[in-house]
Parts: structure tokens; C-alpha cells; sequence
């Protein structure tokens, strides 16, 4: 059956692209240090990277479904002016390279920053070098997946449905909250999870914006970073257990909440 | 499905082909010599490089500044490369103990650590010991790189009990943190701040004397130019090699 359902043109790029994408990971575990892995994995380090990586990226999910998907909705669904180049700049974080995203936010959140100098003074919330730093670092990376995934849902959905409700005289945000949400949940599912694998492997604005201090702003990436300096064999530990742990989660995700064909 | 199988076989073992026949480019005509260096080398060897082009006609030299231990391991994995130079001892070693250089590694330079504030010194720090001042933001380097463990025996010997808010995966990250200002002070090597210019101030110290980093240079067994790459090493060794890293704020042995 799935024989005669996959072209070899499809067939062919289709297995060199999955060998192009599986053969790291194999390179990984032909070289993971099994016999000592019990030991290493219960360092207390790595337990503590791991529950940050975990909280961190998290929490980052939260804040970008708060403001994601109505950024989302206003992309896909408000014509205003200037939507085109908006619609680009919600991109900028894929594009930019993520220390220089860290950088960025430096100068915007930093002590010196344009904002940061007001929160500093007034408030007396210093962001860089904390956990909430590691979170705003993660969100700004990983929002454009959500934006992006929820705006195509949002394209996608048949309009008519929100028509007729808007029709029987429900408000905007009641169709918003009783139509539009559940048509477009598998979309908005997807880019939380994406978003979600996108904040847990973030390495670059993390330790630009917030720095690296265990149990503090130390996740798994920089972990597994600073392991690779002295000690390889750790480090491919470590990038083991960030994987182990994202697939099975992102697995069991998948099958409950964007259910496949 | 056997007819699929082969397809794939084939086009696996020509894309290895086809890849290397991209890179191999170039021919007698100009030859590179490729210098794995240590990033605090930046500025020292670059001028070094042109002045190694004009006397060596036909010889294209390439650098590849970084963390000395990622430069390291490329080296073992087997990245073609002709020099390595390291900012310290512990960096060169896996290479030295593969067999990998050609020859015993030779120190050309020393680095020593200074205290790096913001300029105007905003944390009014003037001793190793000021670090550990409660309310004052210090970044060091991580342990785990050649500066970090430099930095840890700095302050072992001044005493010095500091808790950083952060350890940076390197100097260049120590420095970045301080000319922003969101540090007050960093320790970094001079080489760092004289390269930073009027955004960062340096605070010398006493103790640095005893946390001097070597850099070890050496020519590498597996080098493609096997004779620019011991003339190169010799350059670095020389009068003119010593008075570039002397301009940069390395001390020369």
C-alpha cells in the first residue's frame, strides 16, 4: 500500500533527507560514553540544567501564546496599512543571529538599556543575569514560530463559520473565543510545540542577555556548551538527555493534541 | 523497490564525490596556509599574516580565530589545517598527544589578566580583593576555559572570595558585558582591553603575576603546506613576530 502511495522521486529525497537529519544524532550515540552514563547523569549539575531548560522554555511558551496568537490573529485576520511589513518584522528574530538578538536586547532591557535604565530606577528590576532574562531571551527567539504556524492556521480556516456567528450577533471576541479558537487549536498546538523545542534548544540570546550561572541562567545548551570545552564525552551526554527528554515529550504532544492522518 | 534501493546507494556515494570536488579549487598556482589561532590573537596575527603574504609570494594565509579548545578538537577530528596557536598549555595538549604537531609546541607569548571596568570606573574598583565587594556585578569566565581557570587562580591567591553573576563561555563575552555596563568589572587579559581602545578601562594588579597564561605555537604533522607552515611558526618566533604581540600587549618570552 505505502509502497505503491510514494514516488521514487518523492521516495528518494525523502530517505536522503531523513538519513541528512538522523545521522548526527547516530554520530552522537556511536560516541556517548555508556558505561559511566549512570554516574553522569546523576550529577547534580545536570539535574538542575535540566529543570531550568524545562521551566524556562515553559514559562517562554506561555508568554508567547499570550502574545502570539493575538498578534497572530491581528496579522491574518485586521487589514490595516503597512500589514506586509509588519508581517516581516515578526520574522526578524529567525533571521537575526541569536547573539545578536541577545545583544539587542541588551540594549533595549539591559541596565543601561532604553527600557531597562526606566525598570532599573523606578521598579528596581534589573533583568540580565536572572531566570526572567533567560525566558524574555527564549520568547523573543522562538514567538515568530508560533506567529507564523497560528497566522496560517488562521489563513486556512474557512471564514464563513465566523461569519455566521457574527450573523447571530456575537461580538468579535466572542466569535474570537467560541469559533475561531477551536478551529484554528491544532495550528496554535503545533506552534507551541515548535516554539517550545525552539525556546529549549536556545543557546545564543540566553547567554548574551542573561549569561551563565548554574541553577540561576544556566540551561541545558549552555551546559552542554561549556562540557564540550574540557570534557566531550559530558557534553554528548548532556545533548543525549536535552534529546531524550524533547522527543518524548514533543511525541506524546503530538499524538494527543495535532492528530495526523 | 530494489531498483529504489540502488538509486539511493548511488546518489549516497556520489554526493561525497561531488562535495569534495567543490572545495578542492584553487591549484599550484596560489597556495593556502591555514592558521588556527586563539581569538585574543586576533589582532596580533593579522598584521603578522600580511606581512608573511608579501614575503611569501603565492602564499594565501588564512585564519581561523576561536576558542582555543573548539580549534583544538577540530584538529583532532581532522580539519586540514597547517598551524595551531593556542592560548595555553592544557589547549595544545590533546593536540600535542595525538602526534598531531611537528615537534614540541613552543611558547611565543604571555598574556596576563586585568580587571576591566566600564570607562570612569563607575564600581571604583582598584584591588583584586574590591571584586568581592557585596552589590558589585563581576562576570569571569567560565571555569572550564583557559581565562576562567586563570581568573580562579588570580583570586585563590588574592584571597579574594568573588561570586560572579555570570560565567562566560569566554573573554570576549567578559568584555562585552563590562562595555555595555552591565557588569562593573570583568577580568579579562590585557591583550582584551588594549584591543577595546577608550570603551573599557584595565586595572592592573599584582597578583596577575601569578596567573600568567603561555601560548604554545606549533606546526601541524597532517599541515597541506608543510613549508609555509614551519616558516610561518618561525615568523611568529622572530624579532618582527615579537614586536607585533608586544604591540598588542603580550609579553614575549
Amino acid at each position: 500500500m505505502t509502497r505503491r502511495g510514494v514516488p521514487w522521486p518523492l521516495a528518494l529525497p525523502a530517505l536522503l533527507g531523513l538519513a541528512f537529519l538522523v545521522l548526527p544524532l547516530a554520530g552522537l550515540l556511536v560516541r556517548t560514553p555508556w558505561s559511566t552514563l549512570g554516574p553522569r547523569l546523576a550529577e547534580p549539575r545536570v539535574l538542575e540544567a535540566l529543570r531550568l531548560s524545562l521551566v524556562t522554555s515553559t514559562l517562554a511558551t506561555g508568554l508567547c501564546l499570550l502574545l502570539g496568537v493575538p498578534l497572530a490573529w491581528v496579522l491574518a485576520r485586521s487589514g490595516f496599512p503597512g500589514r506586509g511589513v509588519v508581517r516581516a518584522l515578526v520574522t526578524v528574530p529567525l533571521v537575526l543571529p541569536p547573539v545578536v538578538g541577545g545583544v539587542a536586547l541588551l540594549l533595549v532591557l539591559g541596565r543601561r538599556g532604553i527600557v531597562g535604565q526606566w525598570l532599573d530606577a523606578s521598579l528596581g528590576i534589573t533583568l540580565p543575569f536572572t531566570t526572567t532574562g533567560v525566558v524574555l531571551a527564549e520568547a523573543f527567539v522562538a514567538m515568530p514560530f508560533l506567529v507564523i504556524s497560528v497566522e496560517g492556521a488562521l489563513r486556512g480556516a474557512d471564514p464563513r463559520y465566523e461569519e455566521a456567528a457574527a450573523t447571530l450577533g456575537a461580538s468579535r471576541w466572542t466569535v474570537f473565543r467560541r469559533i475561531t479558537l477551536p478551529m484554528v487549536a491544532p495550528g496554535v498546538a503545533a506552534g507551541a510545540i515548535l516554539c517550545w523545542a525552539r525556546a529549549l534548544g536556545e543557546f545564543g540570546a540566553t547567554i548574551t542577555f542573561a549569561g551563565n550561572f548554574p541553577g540561576r541562567t544556566q540551561t541545558m545548551p549552555l551546559a552542554v556548551y561549556l562540557a564540550l570545552e574540557t570534557d566531550p564525552e559530558a557534553a554528548i551526554v548532556l545533548s543525549l538527555v536535552l534529546l531524550t527528554v524533547s522527543v518524548v515529550i514533543l511525541a506524546a504532544l503530538r499524538d494527543r493534541w495535532v492528530s495526523g492522518p | 523497490m530494489i531498483r529504489h534501493l540502488t538509486a539511493v546507494v548511488a546518489a549516497a556515494a556520489l554526493l561525497p564525490a561531488a562535495v569534495a570536488g567543490c572545495g578542492g579549487s584553487g591549484g599550484a598556482s596560489s597556495r593556502t596556509l591555514t592558521v588556527l589561532a586563539a581569538a585574543s590573537l586576533t589582532e596580533a596575527f593579522t598584521g603578522l599574516g600580511e606581512a608573511f603574504e608579501r614575503s611569501h609570494a603565492g602564499v594565501d594565509v588564512r585564519f581561523s580565530f576561536g576558542g582555543s579548545s573548539t580549534l583544538a578538537r577540530q584538529i583532532t577530528e581532522g580539519a586540514p589545517a597547517d598551524v595551531f596557536a593556542a592560548a595555553s598549555p592544557a589547549t595544545m595538549r590533546p593536540v600535542a598527544d595525538a602526534r598531531l604537531t611537528s615537534g614540541a609546541p613552543r611558547t611565543f607569548a604571555r598574556n596576563r589578566l586585568v580587571i576591566a571596568v566600564p570607562p570612569g570606573n563607575p564600581g571604583r574598583v582598584r584591588t583584586l580583593r574590591d571584586l568581592a565587594r557585596r552589590g558589585l556585578k563581576v562576570v569571569l569566565c567560565a571555569p572550564q576555559v583557559p581565562c576562567g581557570a586563570a581568573a580562579r587562580t588570580a583570586l585563590d591567591v588574592a584571597g579574594a572570595k568573588v561570586t560572579p553573576v555570570s560565567q562566560e563561555q569566554d573573554v570576549k563575552a567578559v568584555l562585552t558585558k563590562v562595555r555595555m555596563g552591565e557588569a562593573d568589572a570583568g577580568l579579562v587579559y590585557r591583550t582584551d582591553v588594549r584591543a577595546a581602545g577608550a570603551r573599557v578601562e584595565g586595572v592592573e594588579f599584582p597578583e596577575s603575576a601569578r596567573a600568567v597564561n603561555d601560548y604554545p605555537v606549533a606546526a601541524l604533522t597532517g599541515a597541506p603546506q608543510p613549508e609555509p607552515a614551519r616558516a610561518f611558526v618561525a615568523l611568529v618566533l622572530s624579532a618582527e613576530g615579537r614586536a607585533a604581540l608586544t604591540r598588542a600587549g603580550f609579553e614575549v618570552p
